[in-house]
This record gives structure tokens, C-alpha cells and sequence, in this order.
């Protein structure tokens, strides 16, 4: 494993940024630069890397779509969000449409903002390519070609010229995939979801979104601090803070920062990646967030340092 | 984690200590439970916090059980006396925005119930029982 790449890390709905949300970045911005003068491009540069991210950036809003590079010439994916858009359009960029891929795409689950994307996956249309989708759910391929169905989309399923293989896999099993260790996890989340640990090349990355951690079974709280075991990324749903996700938000399917953190520090994992960020966070929100569990980390910490980072679409982790 | 409570005219101030965390919020929610279940006692229940040291997501999720459950007997639940790590964790998890925080023990039942806080400065002035 190499490097992980986010094409989404939205939850539930993409979102995008407003006229209001890009002025305001302006404005603040140029509040900042007032009375310094930007004498190169260097300058200029280094003024904008300087600002918070909330100023500088945007966490985007494409939904659930995260790459994993291992070093080998095929694509593996976690979910179909709308991320997988411009990933599939970077591909065709990198070796044109008559160069043939093979993708292995991970499914968590079959919720829309999961598989929202593929109807606009390029590389799906196209002969010769082959895509091999992995999920813990029988109904994978059934979801997949009936959000293709009329009325739905103009595109029939039909017209998905690539070579589609549609695998289960069941938790208990560990699976060589895509050159790759791969265990898998059911979670708590309306219809279930699967968690995924990923192991190649000395390295460790978990894929778990979408998960409710239920704090009154301490044997499945267990169960997931041994599944983040030593992990060198965990990717985890954030999307509530704990007051929500234990009141208001419970039974809603999703996680939060705090649990986030004591489950990575109990797990020793090395990173925790906060993902499936709530669509009416704007990114001034995730930044405090991303603040806020930091300080969390920091206080509450025991052993090693736990890195803490919010996931962006475009943003990539090397391993 | 050590735990006692201490009655004043109607509200009970339970003081856990010490750290609650997965290997003990199990003990900190049993010793809790007798004020839940006092249907007899309508008033409310006032959480003593100034020793404890650190309560992780387990600990807090003990808290929202026992929120949730007096609410439903309409009964008042407040935390007082926060060390300041602790009050930081309340901060970030939120949880301030669904207790009631105060300061002190007295600030608490000043709000709380002017009986209890009556009962409260009589036994602070004889000192400890």
C-alpha cells in the first residue's frame, strides 16, 4: 500500500460550494494580505498556504469515493459515490480510452450517496475494461443496475460495455484480493455496512464509514478496536458529534469524532482520517471539528500521538 | 473509580472520582441506577464532578442514559465542579449543550432547588458528617 487518495468524502448527499461561501473565502483573505505586498509568485504562494484551509480551501462535496494505490498497475476503490466521476475521468486522462483497466471497487453498502456515481463512470462503458465490485450484500448487483433503470436514468445497464463482476464476500473470511489482505466487517447502519481492512506490503488501512458504534456492548466495541488493530489509517465516519449520535441522531447509522478517537488510541492505530463528513457542515465547521479533535486526541492520549486529519476531496495520505 | 452520594432536602449530589472509561462505566451506570429507579424522589440529580479526572465516550453515553431517563420522570439533571480537562471533553463531544454546566456544587443548587441549597450551606457549615 502506498498511498490513499479521496475522490468524496461527503455523506448522505454531495454538496456544493455557494457564490456566498467562495465571497466570504475572498473577503477574508483580503483582510489578511491587508498592508503586505506580494513582491513573486512565492509570495503570493506562501500568503495562501498560510491560511487556515476553511479559508484557503473547501473539503468538497462529492460523496463516498476513496482510491488505494498499492503499486500495481490495477485501480482499487472503496464505494461509488460521486467521487468516482472525476476519478474515472482521470484515469481515461492518464491512459486514454483505448488502454484497458482493471478495477477492484469495495463496497461498504448500496445506499444511494454509495452508488450515485457509476452511472457516470466512464470507464464502465467501455469494452475491455473489467471492474470487479466486492460487498458483503447479495443485493450488490441488483442496486447497482436498478438505479440505471427507467425511470430513474436515461442509460440503461445494459449499455455497461465493460467486463462487471459482481463478488460476495462474508466477514470471518480473509481474502487475497487485488494483491491485497482483505477482512471484512459487518457494521451497524440501516441494511447493514461492511468495514473493510486492507493489508499489503506492511501496511494497514481501514475503510469503515457509515457505522454506528453502539457504546452499551462492550464486546462489539472490542470486536472494533482489535478491526483498527495497529492500523496505519483508519477512515472513519465523523459525521455527528457524541451528543447527536447518542440522542437525536441515534439509530441514524453514523459515528462520531469522540468514538473516533478512543477506538483508534485503544487500537494504537497511527491515523485517524474523519470521513462521511454531515452535508450541512460548511468548512469553517469541519475545520473546528478537525480543531476541536485534535485537542480531544491531545488530552486524552495515552500513548503514541495519534494523527488526526479530515479528509478532502483531493486530498491523498502516503503510507 | 469511587462513588458516594449525599442527599439535600430533594436533590441527591452523587460524586463519582477517578476515571470513567470503558473499564468502568459499567460500574459508574450501576452506581447511578438507585437514583434513576427512586421514583419516590422527584427531584433532581446533581452530578459532583470535581473528582473526576477524565470520562471517555463510554462515560458520557453512561450520562446520557441517566439524562435521558430522569428527563422522562421530568426530573432535573445537572454536572458541577468540572476539572477543567473534563469540561474541555464536554466541550468537544457537545455534551454541554445538553446538560446543565455549572461551576460549583452551590451555583448548581442555587438553580437547582433553594431547599437543597439550604440544606447544603447548613452541612457545609457543620462541616463533614
Amino acid at each position: 500500500m502506498k498511498r490513499i487518495r479521496f475522490w468524496g468524502t461527503r455523506g448522505s448527499l454531495p454538496v456544493a460550494l455557494t457564490a456566498e461561501a467562495v465571497r466570504e473565502k475572498l473577503i477574508t483573505a483580503l483582510r489578511g494580505a491587508s498592508g503586505r505586498t506580494f513582491a513573486t509568485e512565492r509570495d503570493l504562494d506562501d500568503y495562501v498556504r498560510g491560511l487556515e484551509w476553511h479559508v484557503a480551501g473547501t473539503y468538497g462535496g462529492h460523496s463516498s469515493c476513496v482510491e488505494l494505490e498499492t503499486g500495481d498497475p490495477h485501480y482499487i476503490l472503496c464505494d461509488l459515490g460521486s467521487g468516482v466521476r472525476p476519478f474515472g475521468q482521470s484515469v481515461l486522462a492518464r491512459h486514454g480510452a483505448a488502454s484497458p483497466q482493471t478495477y477492484h471497487i469495495f463496497m461498504s453498502h448500496v445506499h444511494w450517496d454509495h452508488i450515485m456515481g457509476f452511472p457516470f463512470f466512464t470507464p464502465a462503458y467501455m469494452p475491455g475494461n473489467r471492474i470487479h465490485i466486492y460487498g458483503g450484500h447479495a443485493v450488490l448487483e441488483e442496486a447497482l443496475r436498478r438505479q440505471q433503470a427507467p425511470p430513474f436514468f436515461p442509460v440503461d445497464s445494459s449499455a455497461l460495455r465493460a467486463d462487471i463482476e459482481f463478488v460476495r464476500l462474508y466477514p470471518g473470511t480473509r481474502y487475497s484480493l487485488a494483491g491485497m489482505d482483505v477482512t471484512l466487517k459487518r457494521q451497524q447502519h440501516s441494511g447493514d455496512s461492511y468495514g473493510y481492512r486492507f493489508e499489503a506490503n506492511g501496511r494497514t488501512v481501514v475503510y469503515s464509514t457509515d457505522s454506528e458504534h453502539r457504546l452499551d456492548d462492550p464486546q462489539e466495541i472490542d470486536n472494533f478496536v482489535e478491526f483498527f488493530r495497529d492500523a496505519d489509517v483508519v477512515i472513519f465516519d465523523a459525521m455527528y458529534s457524541l451528543a447527536e449520535a447518542i440522542s437525536v441522531k441515534a439509530d441514524w447509522g453514523h459515528s462520531s469524532n469522540i468514538v473516533g478517537v478512543d477506538l483508534c488510541q485503544r487500537a494504537a492505530a497511527r491515523h485517524l482520517c474523519m470521513f462521511h463528513h454531515e452535508p450541512a457542515s460548511n468548512d469553517e465547521t469541519i475545520d473546528r471539528v478537525l480543531a476541536d479533535t485534535r485537542r480531544y486526541e491531545e488530552i486524552t492520549r495515552t500513548g503514541a500521538p495519534l494523527n488526526v486529519t479530515a479528509a478532502y476531496d483531493g486530498m491523498e495520505i502516503d503510507l | 473509580m469511587q462513588y458516594s452520594s449525599r442527599r439535600f432536602a430533594d436533590v441527591v449530589v452523587a460524586a463519582p472520582a477517578g476515571r470513567i472509561d470503558h473499564a468502568n462505566a459499567d460500574e459508574f451506570s450501576r452506581a447511578l441506577a438507585p437514583e434513576l429507579d427512586d421514583r419516590e424522589n422527584r427531584g433532581a440529580l446533581l452530578l459532583d464532578f470535581a473528582g473526576v479526572d477524565y470520562i471517555s465516550s463510554v462515560g458520557l453515553r453512561a450520562l446520557m442514559v441517566a439524562a435521558k431517563r430522569l428527563r422522562a420522570d421530568q426530573r432535573r439533571i445537572a454536572i458541577a465542579a468540572l476539572q477543567p480537562i473534563v469540561r474541555e471533553i464536554l466541550q468537544i463531544s457537545r455534551f454541554d449543550l445538553i446538560l446543565d454546566v455549572f461551576p460549583s456544587v452551590r451555583d448548581a443548587l442555587a438553580q437547582l432547588s433553594m431547599p437543597a441549597l439550604a440544606a447544603y450551606d447548613v452541612a457545609d457549615k457543620r462541616g463533614p458528617p
